[in-house]
């Protein structure tokens, strides 16, 4: 790891104005992917901002209709909360999914979704629940902010401070875990809410995305066997050591079938 | 058996420092004074090095010295050496290339080390060795072993890419026989690459004393004495009376630490240049470039048969990985580890097999839990279910009818090997009753009803352990003897210090070795010490690999206590006044035959050392002996491996449902202990048929290099394990031990395989590479699909 | 440099560390706690896994100056003297550690999982193991352990209540 000068600030304010006073220098939340990261030398921020100790950014409320999460809240908190598994019982499968207990303690969702690794789990729900990603200067529809790999709507020194799902009526989030890291090889999270039928799939491509294709199968009947016969194309799609781009296609529908059998 | 003797399952001396946080590994020990080392590997995989710019590096903060491969030359010191001499066809030696401890010219494979930046700290050493500028020109590279014969390869040596020609049989008769052949059956396959990851990195601590001329190597080794030696005397040119290698708590091996390192002799060099100590640990992602990989075969295959399914001939070719270097053992592997294996449990009255080695851009590979028997086994037990299902045979009954009768010991194999003893039989029928066997088709119909294909597979084999005798691995190119050597010291008191030159990472020596002495003697454990791991204290040792532990380290231990008790009998006879011949050693107390006589285990030690009254005339005071074993022969523990697997054919995964070993390894001397060895070698036997592989790509650039791409085996990927042992006892070590720590290894992987091809014969499939990941089942099954469409 | 003070078994420490040590180097090479261990550098192998307020997390992946004012526990914090935890007993009882390097993590990781769970099954077990890797035993026996050292565990709450 290169050295860097190290910030705990105590409030947003605090934070937003050190990230600004430095281009160079990095937000940490639970730092579960950012450490690892530092220690192989693939970043050099010249400073790292610590967001551990801003209180009113972690937390959990269920409350008209939607659950809203605090950034700074760790994932096993998300998956033990009584609340999350009344509301959103697939929400709180998939962040107890995530990593390993350990990792669970200390990784965030505000972190989680501010990276958008293209094979983490919570970017899946944001887009299919149609989940609001609030900053401390604006509100970003789940549509709008994963941009691309590693890649969001956030500009420079912007943090979140809690992200917003709609309650849905169905959901279910369905992993196929790379073997070796155990991120999503492909995932695939289904939801059936107000607004109609949304499926995430995170995992096969670079970035999150919906698959429109099973949506509309899926609004017509929201059953397993609506999925017959539709087809996600391996266009575009990761292809490495762990699976072809087709592997991952074929996945997506499997995936999706069951998530589809499990909401 | 006492309840600490032979055979008790007694709970270990060691757990309670590993516990308690108390284990003292490499690195944790630390030097006053200590540095750093951080070394600067290649990046590619084939290059020459033209100039190296350590300028700007050597005034970065905290750096102490930088040293490249030129230094190391211009101080006359030599390359890493090899242990083992194989010859050509031709009777020509192989080809053994230079090793330079840092590059010298060429760098060879990715991770090949150029330099070595010795600093106050070690993110200091590393924030140094970036602002090295090493002028490197690329050159093809040699990414696979296809690519290493290719006309026109790029040379990665000066004599070529082909390190031996090498063949074991006779090739006259094996044509012959296939003549004769009623049916052939047939098998390409590929013995995948493997990391061993021992979940210890390495490490090593240089530490030169300049007040004494004394160095101090500490370093994470199975085998301290053999890193003297070779260090010593092919590398530093240091004596040995100069030259100390501490190996102290070492967090697993399984090869992967039994060779000389560059790394070792660079901090053990450098700490003399600069005056302090200096300390290396490896990052993991560093070990996956560093350590040496193990397995990487290509092979041919083809088994000629009699009309009743008898095996008449074997017949194979094998092309062997050596990576870009030759490792200490390397070469040995291949062939009188895997190729004198090729009889396996069978009758198979002719084998023939070449074995060619060739140089790649890739790490060097060596000797990996196993070595050379996994790849023989896997081989064998893949080919023996393809003779089945060509004879239109059962894949039991064809075994059956091939093994070797449990009369026909001692039995001389095609391929050198003289097997002692064994009862395959028996371990068939025991694995098949306990794994029942007969009634696996009702599970198969019942996860087909669940949408799973189900599958069963058998492997029934056999390995050379407990290595070796010296004269006969001496006649085959070893340029050591591989004999063991213990000491034991009885104290005034009697407690007792056995000091042995066979390490333990793992497998428990510091119990079982105190048991046998425990039976021996008739004291509690707790009055005996195992020390092990440094050549100040112990005399001199070959170390632990190739299960050698027990058969001849605990021989050598077993001949140290003869010794014991034969002059204690002398002492005791002149206590109680009678004569030696007369004294029995019976629960700890020497007695006068056939009286009530007797004196205490610690009377008599007491005497050796207070010898007041004491024949003295006759016997030496003391007591205290020491006793090198060199074994007569290998060991053969051999058995039956049964695997279930479930498939989902949806996502191709395979999930090990149920796990069968029936192992004869031997007299059992800590029943606990034993079972555990099964365990981890299954887990890492399983591992290599489902989850590891090592991959490069055609640049030689690692795609495997963390575990976020190199599959572990981890607790949720495995199933708990049905084992048991079936032994019979060597016949020519006192114990009747035969060896416990690579059985897992070895039987597993077909038994996996051979699962996975049942559960998938219906769709057409014969043959799976290793590992059957998910991806790869359901590609397979994929085309089935498609085939059975169009 | 900062200065970090925190509960290390119980004790209070202080200590000088860059921003980039991490909290097992604190632990390791500033307060001589060797018992926590590295085995990977990716947070995969749990090898160096700790108590931090009560609850498991991997020190290799946490700053050390981020831990201030917390209560960490070690694997040299769970013995009392000569007298071994009862996970750690259930360890040694089951042959649950052979070279004994991922031990430690492994230990820290089952005593958090007893804490919730008193009677884990063993798809329970191994789940929750997820983030701790062994190379030796297989897993087989570190199953059986962590089942025995949970329920002694709550067997001594129960009698300490």
């Amino acid at each position: 790891m290169y050295d860097f000068a190290y910030h705990k600030p105590a409030s947003v304010a605090d934070a937003v104005k050190l990230l600004g006073a430095d281009g160079e220098a990095k937000p940490l939340a639970g730092g579960q992917t950012l450490i690892p990261t530092l220690k192989q030398r693939l970043a050099r921020p010249t400073a790292v901002v610590d967001l551990g100790a801003i209180k009113d950014l972690a937390g959990i409320s269920v409350a008209g209709g939607k659950v809203t999460i605090g950034a700074m809240t760790k994932h096993a908190d998300v998956a033990a909360s009584a609340d999350v598994k009344k509301a959103l019982p697939a929400l709180a499968a998939l962040a107890g999914g995530i990593g390993d207990p350990a990792v669970r303690h200390r990784g965030t969702i505000g972190g989680s979704i501010a990276n958008n690794d293209p094979a983490a789990d919570y970017p899946a729900a944001c887009l299919a629940l149609g989940a609001t990603i609030k900053t401390n200067k604006r509100e970003i529809a789940a549509d709008d902010f994963f941009r691309g790999m590693f890649e969001t709507a956030l500009d420079a020194g912007e943090l979140i401070v809690s992200v917003s799902f709609p309650v849905a009526e169905k959901a279910a989030y369905m992993k196929f875990d790379q073997p070796a890291s155990r991120y999503a090889l492909v995932g695939v999270f289904v939801a059936k809410t107000a607004g109609g039928v949304r499926v995430a799939v995170t995992g096969a491509a670079a970035s999150v995305f919906r698959w429109k294709e099973a949506e509309a199968a899926l609004s017509k009947s929201f059953a397993a066997a609506s999925l017959d016969g539709v087809k996600a194309s391996a266009s575009g799609l990761n292809s490495d050591i762990h699976g072809s781009a087709e592997y991952r296609a074929h996945l997506i529908g499997v995936m999706a079938k069951r998530a589809v059998a499990a909401a | 058996m006492g309840a600490e003797g032979i055979g008790a399952a007694v709970r270990r001396k060691e757990d309670f420092r590993f516990l308690t946080g108390r284990g003292n590994y490499t690195d944790d020990i630390n030097r006053p004074g200590q540095t750093h080392a951080y070394f600067l590997r290649s990046q590619v995989a084939h290059a020459t090095i033209g100039k190296i710019d350590t300028s700007k590096a050597a005034k970065a903060p905290g750096v102490v010295a930088i040293f490249t491969g030129a230094d190391f030359a211009a101080d006359g010191k030599g390359g890493l050496p090899c242990g083992w001499l194989v010859k050509n066809k031709d009777g020509s030696p192989m080809q053994e290339p230079p090793h330079p401890v840092l590059a010298q010219g060429k760098v060879r494979h990715v991770g090949d080390p150029i330099a070595v930046v010795i600093a106050e700290t070690r993110e200091q050493a590393k924030d140094a060795a970036e602002l090295i500028d090493v002028q490197l020109t690329e050159l093809p590279v040699v990414g696979t072993m296809a690519d290493a014969v290719k006309p026109g390869a790029a040379k990665i040596h000066d004599g070529g890419n082909v390190c031996y020609d090498w063949h074991i049989g006779d090739k006259d008769a094996c044509e012959a026989a296939f003549k004769k052949a009623f049916k052939v059956a047939k098998l390409d396959l590929v013995n995948n690459r493997l990391i061993p990851n021992a979940m210890e990195p390495r490490a090593a601590i240089g530490d030169f004393d300049r007040a004494t001329g004394e160095y101090t190597l500490y370093t994470t080794s199975q085998n301290p004495h053999v890193i003297r030696l070779l260090m010593g005397a092919f590398v530093l040119q240091i004596p040995e009376s100069r030259l100390r290698v501490v190996a102290p708590d070492v967090g697993g091996g399984f090869g992967s630490k039994i060779f000389h390192y560059a790394e070792e002799a660079t901090v053990t060099w450098a700490s003399a240049k600069v005056g302090r100590p200096i300390k290396w640990t490896c990052d993991r992602a560093e070990s996956f470039m560093s350590d040496a990989h193990g397995r990487d075969h290509v092979s041919h295959a083809e088994m000629a048969m009699d009309k009743d399914g008898k095996f008449l001939a074997l017949r194979v070719k094998t092309d062997a990985n050596m990576g870009a270097y030759l490792s200490t053992f390397a070469p040995a592997v291949p062939t009188y580890l895997y190729a004198t294996l090729l009889a396996g449990v069978y009758t198979t009255p002719v084998v023939y097999a070449e074995v060619r080695a060739l140089f790649t851009n890739t790490v060097p590979v060596d000797a990996y839990r196993g070595a050379g028997r996994p790849e023989a086994t896997f081989l064998l037990e893949r080919l023996v279910d393809n003779c089945a299902a060509e004879m239109g045979m059962d894949r039991v009954e064809i075994r059956k009818r091939n093994f070797i009768p449990s009369d026909a010991f001692p039995y001389q194999t095609p391929v050198a090997l003289q097997y002692d003893s064994g009862d395959y039989q028996a371990t068939l029928a025991s694995a098949l009753k306990i794994s029942d066997w007969a009634g696996f088709e009702a599970r198969r119909a019942e996860a087909k009803k669940r949408g799973k294909l189900r599958g069963i597979g058998i492997s029934t084999y056999l390995e050379a352990c407990g290595i070796a005798p010296s004269a006969v691995v001496g006649s085959l190119g070893a340029r050591a003897g591989l004999y063991e050597c213990a000491n034991i010291r009885v104290h005034p008191t009697g407690s007792v210090t056995v000091f042995t030159g066979c390490h333990s990472h793992g497998q428990g020596h510091e119990t079982t070795y105190a048991q046998l002495v425990a039976d021996r003697l008739g004291i509690s454990i707790d009055q005996i010490e195992v020390s092990h791991g440094d050549t100040n204290k112990i005399p001199f040792g070959m170390g632990t690999y190739g299960s050698r532990s027990l058969a001849v380290g605990g021989t050598a231990i077993v001949k140290a206590l003869d010794k014991i008790v034969d002059k204690a009998k002398k002492i005791a006879a002149h206590l109680l006044e009678a004569s030696p011949a007369d004294i029995e050693l019976k629960d700890g107390k020497f007695v006068v035959a056939g009286t009530d006589k007797a004196k205490a285990f610690g009377e008599i030690s007491l005497a050796a050392y207070v010898p007041h009254n004491y024949p003295i005339d006759t016997v030496e005071p003391g007591l205290e002996e020491t006793a090198f074993y060199d074994p007569k022969n290998f060991t053969f523990p051999g058995g039956c491996h049964i695997c279930e697997v479930e498939i989902d054919p949806d996502t191709g995964v395979t999930k090990v449902v149920k796990f069968t070993a029936v192992d004869d390894v031997g007299r059992v001397v800590n029943p606990m202990i034993v079972e555990g060895q099964v365990h981890g070698g299954l887990a890492q036997g399983i591992g290599q048929a489902l989850l590891e592989t090592c991959v490069y790509d055609g640049n030689g650039q690692l795609r495997s290099g963390s575990y976020m791409d190199y599959t572990m085996p981890r607790a949720d990927d495995l199933p708990s394990f049905d084992v048991a042992t079936q032994s019979t006892l060597c016949t020519h070590n006192p114990l009747g031990v035969k060896g416990v720590g690579e059985v897992g290894a070895i039987g597993s992987p077909p038994a996996v395989i051979n699962a996975v091809v049942d559960a998938l014969r219906e769709t057409g499939v014969r043959h799976i590479d290793m590992p059957a990941t998910p991806a790869k089942i359901w590609a397979l099954l994929n085309s089935g699909r498609r085939a059975a469409a169009e | 440099m900062p200065k970090v003070s925190l509960t290390v078994n119980g004790r209070t420490v202080s200590a000088e560390v860059e921003g980039r040590t991490l909290l097992v180097q604190l632990l390791r090479e500033k307060l001589g706690l060797t018992g926590t261990h590295v085995g990977c550098d990716t947070s995969q192998c749990g090898a160096c896994v700790v108590h931090i307020d009560g609850k498991s997390v991997k020190s290799c992946t946490v700053l050390a100056v981020a831990t201030d004012g917390a209560n960490v526990t070690t694997i040299e914090g769970l013995a009392n003297g000569n007298e071994l935890h009862p996970m750690q007993a259930a360890f040694k009882e089951h042959h649950g550690l052979q070279c004994g390097f991922c031990t430690p993590g492994m230990v820290m990781s089952a005593v958090d999982l007893a804490k919730r769970n008193s009677n884990p099954s063993e798809h329970e077990v191994r789940e929750w193991l997820e983030g701790n890797i062994c190379r030796c035993t297989g897993y087989h026996n570190i199953v059986k352990a962590v089942q025995a050292g949970a329920k002694a565990m709550a067997g001594a709450k129960a009698a300490a209540d």
